[in-house]
């Protein structure tokens, strides 16, 4: 996106890590991690182990002293300092998780758990007054596999399948010292096999551009999952003070690679992908509840033709936005629309009006002419009527006359005076 | 060791354990470094100042490189913002630096609109990265962040005071954004004149209530060179790409008759201090303010805007669900309101077409009504007269007849006397 420049001297950006690293350690840092598995699998001890401290001791005692009748899921936090850097570190663990008989959805108190964590999380970054926000999600998940040496139980890949989008899933398999090299083997490429079946998503190293580290990740991968020994004792090997399980037969060291997986573990999750893994838990997982969870409040009412399960990459504001501004044009719509009609439906009825007016003036002006003509007829009929009575009161009057004159006559023929 | 922020944040209870070798997580901060390494760093600088300052000049020097740009000329009608994007690589760091840059600040004769397109050009900064940080799918860690880091505020070296113009920018800008203000060209000012000016800069900008960026001083490992530095604010700076020879050195410098200026001679001007203190010591903590502080506080005041706020302060936790359920469900209220509204208008205005109408028709059939009874009463008078006319005519004929009868009678009784006499005569 920006134009390359080259510098034609020292400017000292270069001291920008050194900046970060300085700030980070004054801020401190947090991990989370979650261990789940049946009881009795080690997990207390290999957290001991790992962090080389009692985080569990007789005064705190691991999820397997803890049995509830159902399963719980309790936390634990330590302050560690190593080194000038301070870990929060808080442990999560599930007693009685696959320890009932019926295990049937022992998963959902850990599904709620993390799902909890990540609505605080939501919360705590959606607020109007935000504040430095402290990160309780679950950042890993070690999933202790039980040494059987067959291969997965279907508790083990349900738990998997129902948490892989949730959580980096880490799969373990614990007590590791119960198993030959050969066994060990067969064990690990069988249950490999059950989790690409079942199309698990396990945790995974981050390609980078280092050819070295490359390498080592490869070797990591190919030795998952890793099987792991832990121990709260110290035991005396050729002169070195070392960590192990002492048999009969000898000792079993923890920090010994050829013994077991440990040290890749530790390596691996405190050494050099802490950070990744709170990485993916923020970008990833996170962000997946996150879109679901608002995806859930914004689709609510909306019409689903415009839901169509696809996720809208708008912000929910951005969202309410467009929706305004379609209810406006629709109401105008609306308005346009109800205008016309209403502007038909009153022409129809001016017309009619109008019609009816018509016909009206019409009949009117048809029975004035009616009754002009009866007028007029009637006029004629007096005018002949008169002309015709007076016609005949003339014509009586004549003949009156006349009559009057020959009587007259008669009288005076009678009388002698006409001839 | 002192405490760190997520140990105070946890609180009492949380119990500190010994342990008994070395785990491994002091790599922490390593790896957070390698991580932002690989990422590549990104950071935005703002210059604000007079046309002339300087600006460009010191940018070039500053990061030693030709930036682009062609200096601007006065005639602006008003201030734009340029902004320009630049990799660049100092041994494993990569550096994403934009420059921004005011184009026409202070050259038009009416400048009380000048601040406002810096602000809003900030404010814009801020508002597409909240916009991101809303969306529902987002992608946050690999966002080019455009926010201004920090702003270096030119003050022209009149050996006077502030002009009225930068302390009215100053001010505005202040909550927004880091302002670093300098005295650019510095090399026009006498030493004696330039520490009266930088007092009279200073207690001008307290007096004005101008919150400018204090290097910080809590963490112990820079506490003593950033408190030195905050007291030679604002740092009076020459920048130059010319290079002067200097005994046996080529050096940055401005060559006059009466002597050479040169840049990095800390006796000459604090172009060093301020390379120092913006890049070399707190990029990092310029980057972070401009995040927790400055963007928070735009971020608070657009959500207040919306309406939106926090339930409880401190004990319940918020819901952004519920909040944008509710604001979302009082926003359809209103809208179905509205509707409804309309539709009832047009209820109205039909029921008032419809009573207007009818009356027009009542009104029409009054008056046919009215013409109508007319009609009646002519129709009556006539058929009075008719019927005046029939008896007339009766009587007529009655009387016709009668008389005609007499006549009939008397011509039998005449004839008969004409037929006597007519005898007589004959006789």
């Amino acid at each position: 996106m920006g134009q390359q420049k080259n510098l034609d001297g020292y400017v000292g950006f270069a001291s920008l890590p050194n900046q970060v690293y300085r700030k980070s350690v004054k801020r401190g840092f947090e991990f989370t991690l979650m261990v789940v598995g049946e009881s009795g699998l080690g997990k207390s001890t290999l957290i001991n182990s790992l962090f080389l401290t009692d985080l569990y001791s007789a005064e705190y005692p691991g999820p397997s002293h803890r049995i509830k009748k159902t399963v719980q899921v309790e936390q634990s936090k330590v302050l560690i300092k190593e080194g000038g850097v301070q870990l929060l570190l808080t442990i999560v663990d599930t007693p009685g998780f696959g320890d009932a008989v019926d295990n049937s959805n022992c998963w959902q108190p850990i599904i709620d758990h993390i799902d909890s964590k990540f609505e605080d999380y939501l919360n705590s970054e959606s607020r109007v007054n935000r504040r430095q926000m402290p990160d309780s999600r679950i950042h890993c998940c070690l999933y202790f596999i039980a040494p059987s040496g067959h291969g997965l139980k279907p508790l083990d890949i349900e738990f998997m399948k129902r948490l892989h989008e949730k959580v980096n899933v880490i799969p373990l398999i614990a007590k590791a010292d119960t198993l030959t090299p050969e066994e060990c083997q067969q064990f690990k490429k069988q249950i490999m096999r059950e989790i690409q079946e079942h199309k698990i998503k396990i945790y995974e190293f981050p390609e980078t551009d280092d050819e070295e580290e490359n390498r080592l990740v490869k070797k990591i991968k190919d030795k998952l999952p890793l099987a792991v020994v832990g121990s709260n004792t110290i035991i005396e090997v050729n002169g070195k003070r070392v960590r192990g399980r002492q048999y009969p037969w000898g000792v079993a060291e923890v920090e010994n690679s050829d013994h077991c997986d440990f040290t890749i573990l530790r390596d691996m999750l405190i050494r050099t992908h802490m950070q990744d893994l709170k990485d993916v838990t923020n970008n990833v997982h996170y962000e997946n509840y996150r879109s679901r969870k608002l995806a859930a409040v914004t689709y609510n009412g909306v019409d689903n033709n415009k839901a169509k399960g696809q996720l809208s990459t708008k912000s929910p504001l951005a969202q309410m936005e467009e929706e305004r501004r379609e209810h406006v044009t629709k109401m105008k719509k609306m308005e346009m629309e109800m205008e016309q009609v209403f502007e038909m439906k009153v022409k129809e009825k001016v017309q009619k009006l109008k019609d009816s007016e018509a016909e009206l003036q019409r009949r009117h002006e048809q029975m004035k002419k009616n009754l002009e003509a009866q007028h007029k007829e009637l006029e004629e009929k007096r005018r002949v009527f008169e002309d015709e009575r007076s016609n005949w009161e003339l014509q009586q009057r004549l003949e009156q006359q006349k009559m009057e004159a020959s009587r007259t006559l008669e009288k005076n023929k009678k009388k002698g005076k006409i001839f | 060791m002192a405490s760190t922020e997520i140990a105070r944040q946890a609180g009492e209870g949380v119990r500190a354990v010994p342990l008994a070798g070395h785990v491994g997580f002091d790599s922490m901060p390593d790896q957070l470094v390698n991580k932002s390494v690989n990422r590549g760093f990104c950071f935005n600088i703002l210059c604000v100042g007079e046309t002339g300052l300087g600006k460009s000049t010191l940018m070039d020097t500053l990061f030693n490189t030709k930036f682009e740009g062609e200096p601007t000329q006065h005639n602006q009608p008003g201030v734009t913002l340029k902004s320009n994007t630049y990799e660049l690589q100092e041994s494993n760091v990569r550096l994403k630096l934009t420059v921004v840059n005011t184009v026409g600040f202070g050259d038009q004769i009416n400048k009380e609109d000048s601040y406002k397109s810096i602000v809003e050009f900030i404010d814009a900064q801020f508002e597409a990265y909240l916009q991101e940080e809303l969306k529902i799918k987002r992608t946050l860690h690999s966002y080019h962040d455009t926010r201004i880091h920090a702003c270096l505020y030119f003050i022209a070296p009149t050996g006077h005071s502030l002009k009225s113009l930068d302390l009215v920018t100053m001010k505005k800008l202040d909550s927004k954004v880091n302002i670093i203000p300098i005295v650019a060209k510095s090399d026009a000012i006498s030493k004696s004149e330039l520490a009266k000016f930088k007092i009279k800069i200073t207690s001008e900008l307290v007096s004005n209530g101008v919150q400018i960026y204090q290097f910080p001083t809590d963490d112990e490992s820079v506490a003593e060179i950033n408190s030195t530095m905050n007291s030679h604010l604002p740092f009076a700076v020459v920048g130059s790409t010319e290079e002067v020879k200097i005994g046996n050195k080529m050096v940055k410098a401005r060559q006059y008759p009466w002597g050479t200026v040169q840049v990095e001679n800390e006796n000459h001007c604090d172009f060093v201090k301020l390379r120092e203190m913006l890049i070399r010591v707190n990029m990092e903590d310029l980057r972070e303010q401009t995040h927790t502080r400055h963007y928070e506080l735009y971020r608070r005041c657009k959500l207040e805007e919306m309406g939106f706020k926090d339930t409880d302060p401190d004990s319940k936790p918020f819901s952004l669900q519920e909040t944008y359920e509710a604001k979302r469900n009082e926003f359809m209220g209103e809208l179905q309101k509205k509707e409804e509204e309309m539709r009832q208008m047009f209820v109205q205005r039909v029921k008032e077409k419809e009573a207007e109408l009818k009356e027009a028709e009542k009104e029409l059939h009054e008056k046919f009504d009215r013409l109508k009874k007319l009609h009646q009463d002519e129709k009556k008078k006539l058929e009075e007269k008719k019927k005046s006319l029939d008896d007339e005519v009766n009587t007529f004929k009655q009387k016709k007849t009668a008389a005609e009868l007499l006549q009939n009678q008397a011509q039998q009784a005449g004839g008969s006397t004409t037929l006597k006499r007519d005898k007589e005569r004959k006789n």
